[in-house]
């Protein structure tokens, strides 16, 4: 972009470059802040991050004092944020970086063991875990009943919330126009939005404790519906924007055909904009088949494969996850349980990577072709 | 629902399909086809109106359940106070715990966003935009379990150096956590988590910022962090403080880091060791094993955290529309 | 086929806004009416009353009588959507369906509706209607492409063939060579000229030379001034309006002594 040239520096002795630091300042600079910090670790004794924050606390006022004495006040507080931007992205990598790198290499031994996706928990007891600590033997159970159960839930909810929220949308776009109830959904979806995922899943439990009673009310279904208040406003969202950016012209132009309006929103303004509907609601699928929170407390805790949506309590992934570490199957043995957890919570990702990018490939692959010649 | 609508089409066609005799087809749909508009409108308004009812059952439900709790004594509680002298010590530490992420997040995040935006080199930009959106997807539960098992224990060096050197302030120490289960852990974790969602949604908005004011600053003779002041900033303040609202919102309501994070305790000052807790992880806690009025107690204390970010969502609606008419935005 | 369209005392409102008063107009079948005017005087919104496309904005309502061929379109019985059908409408921006090919393009009116037809049929309709249009050629061995793809005023020509497939008694086009180029604007004239035969039409343009090419009356629209309603100032035969025009008006405007 145009900014980056500002930082060129012409090698040719020229007007317009006199009186400007080298392009090596920064390095040199960093440099003698490492061996400074460096010798200030000696006195007090090594360790590592305090070697980089010393030396980092050194670094930034001496590029400021440097830069200014040389290039003026100006290119000195450009400077400064310049290296404090620089820092923050920095700073932000190390956790960020650091979560990739620790599912990968903690997740990896847990779904290479055998049947980690053909098993549920339902045989694996804290005996095996012991003995697979102890003896070395392979360490069984796996996450089928999770993974079918997230899928499932995941699933219902969608089932749930993309027909309301589409035609919620539609309405919103289409008919409400900028009338007072029309207002007021948009103003309750934003409401609605910033529910924290575990009061919905208090709502959740509550609804159906009220249609089906107590202990019967603890299932899958349960959690679909807890989850659609989550993804409704999502949904919502992302398809009214969507839906405004159909040019008024290609509505217009459909009427004047003598199309009704229905057909026309359902043959014209849909299909444009599908492609962003699709990949709203594919993003909102990878938000809620990560939440746990609203599932703790509307499908419970599973141990073994349940595929009705509809009685008994179901796994899901996030949930699993959540069990295994905070109630290890062999509490005197922790580690297979760790693993587990590690190795579900790599698949949670791939599975919500996978959604994210799947998003922006149908955006991509089904936007309308602008070029044709 | 999608039964009715395909109803209203099949009308249509059956009434439509027949002629197919030069010099043109032409509709001869006129009832059904002005029926089937009026169907299709008011399934759109029905769905519509179902939002409202379902948000207005999560308030009912919620307040029914809740009432018996806040009316209930002591006594009936099974505890020395009544429920607000059960919940404010979680609204407290529900609100330390997010105002540190937030504090701590919030600088950072606009420094990644400005990098993305106007600091990296062009080619670099995409993918990393990209990445911080991939990270914004990350499941809370793996943010939580990552806190437990690697952040926490790695920063335990950290207290206890704090608890040496800094206990004079009352929140650093004198004791501290062996384990790292802390609150200060957990609100880290919560900066953690919230920094891709304000570092992305910033960051979109930097990009938006029209190039004819970055042009205009920059020949001007501005430098590239006077261009920011003068051009990216003004335009993107409102959005920034709705992102940053919208983190806060997320960092009051997460369960999941928190609960896997801290080991919970009564309020304290001390943020270094054990203690604290934050509604929601309270109520992750207990909810699967409660019963009777313990669950109505939770419920209640629920009631009283959708309250809280309600508030603080329509404290960022009322800012972002104030500085609004300023910005030039949108 | 081709129908005339009277207009009797007609005034338009935006909400509570009269924006065009008291317009008495009768437009013979098959000729071509041209509307000119200074901006904002009320000839588009006019025109988008002729199919009633004008009520599609929130608030827009319309007083008096619209006769097609002696039926009131205004009529309390009568369907919007079946007066489009019969009066086609030709924008001021090509715009073709971007997800459709240029074949779907030209059969939308049938396909949007629902309307089935054998292949053979489609195929007499497109190619029928896009040499209706001097499109045939160009386009013929492309119909599986996007209609997004084409030039501007190949878009329109397109917009035009989409049009006269659903077999219109009228149509209106608004401004319809404001967005191309002399050369495709030539085109689109030319078009007309040939439309004319079968079509009644109306079309709405800034350009006097355009007025002056394309059409057998003239009508004259001007507003008094910011916030007033605008008015048919003068409608008569094109040689007359710009040879010799009765009103003071219509003579500034024509001879550019206007504003």
């Amino acid at each position: 972009m145009t900014t980056t040239s500002v930082d060129e520096i012409v090698p040719s002795k020229s007007s317009l470059t006199a009186g400007q630091l080298p392009r090596w300042t920064p390095l040199a600079v960093g440099g003698g802040a490492l061996v400074v910090s460096a010798l200030v670790m000696l006195l007090i004794g090594f360790n590592l991050p305090g070697w980089i924050v010393i030396a980092w606390l050194l670094f930034v006022p001496s590029m400021f004092v440097a830069t200014r004495a040389v290039e003026g006040h100006q290119a000195g507080v450009d400077r400064l944020w310049t290296v404090l931007v620089y820092s923050a992205f920095a700073l932000a990598l190390l956790p960020l970086v650091s979560i990739v790198v620790e599912v990968l290499t903690q997740g990896l031994p847990g779904v290479v063991d055998p049947g980690f996706f053909t098993n549920t928990m339902q045989y694996a007891t804290s005996l095996t875990d012991q003995q697979a600590v102890e003896a070395g033997t392979d360490i069984k159970g796996g996450i089928l009943h999770a993974v079918v159960g997230s899928l499932l839930v995941t699933l219902a909810a969608t089932v749930i919330s993309v027909p309301i929220g589409l035609l919620t949308s539609i309405y919103l776009v289409e008919y409400g126009r900028d009338g007072w109830l029309s207002r007021a959904i948009v103003f309750f979806v934003d409401v609605m939005t910033g529910i924290p995922s575990i009061v919905a899943g208090l709502f959740g439990a509550a609804l159906l404790l009220t249609l089906v009673g107590p202990q019967d009310n603890l299932m899958g279904f349960t959690a679909a519906c807890a989850l659609s208040v989550l993804m409704i406003p999502v949904v919502v969202r992302s398809t009214t924007e969507m839906l405004r950016v159909v040019p008024n012209e290609l509505r217009e132009a459909s009427y004047a055909l003598g199309v009704r309006k229905s057909l026309t929103i359902l043959k014209v303004v849909i299909p444009t904009a599908i492609s962003g509907i699709a990949s709203g609601v594919t993003l909102a699928i990878a938000r809620v088949i990560g939440e746990t929170a609203p599932i703790l407390v509307t499908a419970g805790v599973a141990t073994r494969l349940n595929a009705n949506l509809f009685s008994d309590w179901m796994m899901t992934l996030p949930v699993f996850i959540y069990r295994q570490l905070q109630n290890p199957t062999a509490p005197a043995a922790p580690g297979p349980s760790l693993e587990r957890a590690w190795g579900a919570a790599l698949v949670l990702i791939v599975i919500v990577m996978v959604l994210n990018l799947a998003s922006r490939m149908i955006a991509r692959a089904f936007a309308p072709k602008k070029t044709g010649r | 629902m999608s039964t009715q609508t395909r109803g209203s089409m099949v009308a249509q066609s059956t009434e439509t399909q027949v002629e197919t005799q030069p010099p043109a087809p032409r509709s001869r749909d006129n009832a059904a086809g002005r029926m089937g508009d009026k169907v299709f409108a008011g399934i759109c308004l029905g769905a519509g109106i179902l939002i409202l009812v379902v948000l207005a059952g999560v308030a009912a439900f919620l307040l029914r359940d809740a009432v018996p709790a806040i009316l209930a004594s002591p006594e009936e509680l099974g505890r020395e106070t009544s429920f607000w002298g059960y919940v404010w010590p979680l609204v407290v530490g529900t609100l330390i715990a997010s105002g540190i992420a937030i504090v701590v997040a919030t600088p950072v995040a606009i420094g990644i966003a400005l990098f993305i935006s106007h600091y990296a080199p062009k080619r670099l930009s995409q993918p990393l935009g990209y990445m911080i959106d991939l990270l914004a997807a990350i499941p809370s539960v793996v943010y939580g379990l990552w806190g437990a098992t690697f952040f926490g224990p790695l920063l335990v060096p950290m207290y206890a150096w704090l608890a040496e050197n800094a206990s004079f302030i009352p929140i650093f120490g004198p004791t501290y956590s062996a384990a790292g289960r802390t609150l200060l852990t957990a609100s880290l974790v919560l900066a953690v988590m919230i920094l891709p969602i304000v570092t992305s949604l910033s960051r979109e908005l930097f990009l938006q910022t029209p190039k004819l004011h970055e042009e205009a600053a920059l020949a001007l003779g501005a430098t590239r962090w006077e261009m920011i002041k003068a051009a990216v900033f003004p335009f993107a303040r409102a959005g920034v403080i709705s992102a940053i609202m919208l983190g806060l919102g997320r960092a009051l309501g997460e369960t999941m880091a928190v609960t896997l994070v801290l080991s919970q305790g009564p309020l304290t000052a001390n943020l270094l060791n054990a203690g604290n807790s934050t509604i929601p992880a309270e109520i992750a806690l207990n909810f699967p094993e409660a019963f009777g009025l313990r669950q109505s107690e939770l419920i209640a204390a629920g009631l009283v955290l959708f309250v809280i970010t309600l508030v603080v969502n329509m404290l960022a609606r009322a800012i972002v529309s104030r500085y609004k008419e300023f910005s030039g935005a949108n | 086929m081709s129908k005339s369209i009277e207009a009797i005392d007609l005034n338009v409102y935006y909400g509570d806004f009269l924006a065009v008063e008291g317009v008495n107009v009768k437009i013979e079948p098959r000729t071509v009416v041209a509307f000119i005017g200074p901006s904002g005087c009320g000839k588009t919104t006019f025109l988008r009353t002729m199919n009633r496309m004008h009520e599609v904005l929130p608030g827009a309502t319309v007083k008096g009588q619209l006769l097609l061929d002696q039926e009131n379109i205004y009529g309390s019985a009568v369907d919007p959507v079946r007066v489009r059908s019969k009066v086609g409408m030709v924008f001021q921006r090509p715009n073709p369906f971007p997800t459709m090919t240029i074949r779907d393009n030209v059969l939308a009116g049938f396909r949007l509706n629902g309307i089935r037809m054998g292949r053979k049929q489609a195929d007499e309709i497109v190619e029928r209607s896009l040499k209706g249009a001097n499109l045939w050629n160009e386009v013929k061995d492309r119909l599986d492409k996007p209609g997004s793809g084409l030039s501007g005023g190949q878009q329109q020509r397109l917009c035009i063939a989409r049009t006269i497939a659903v077999q219109p008694e009228v149509i209106l086009m608004d401004e319809p060579c404001s967005a191309l180029d002399p050369i495709s604007t030539l085109a689109v004239e030319d078009l007309i000229g040939e439309l004319k035969e079968h079509f009644t039409i109306v079309i709405v343009t800034h350009n006097m030379q355009q007025a002056s090419r394309v059409s057998d009356k003239t009508a004259f629209f001007n507003i008094a001034g910011t916030g007033k309603p605008g008015r048919l100032i003068e409608f008569d035969y094109t040689d007359k309006i710009f040879s010799n025009p009765t009103e003071k008006a219509t003579e500034d405007y024509i001879t550019g002594r206007f504003g």
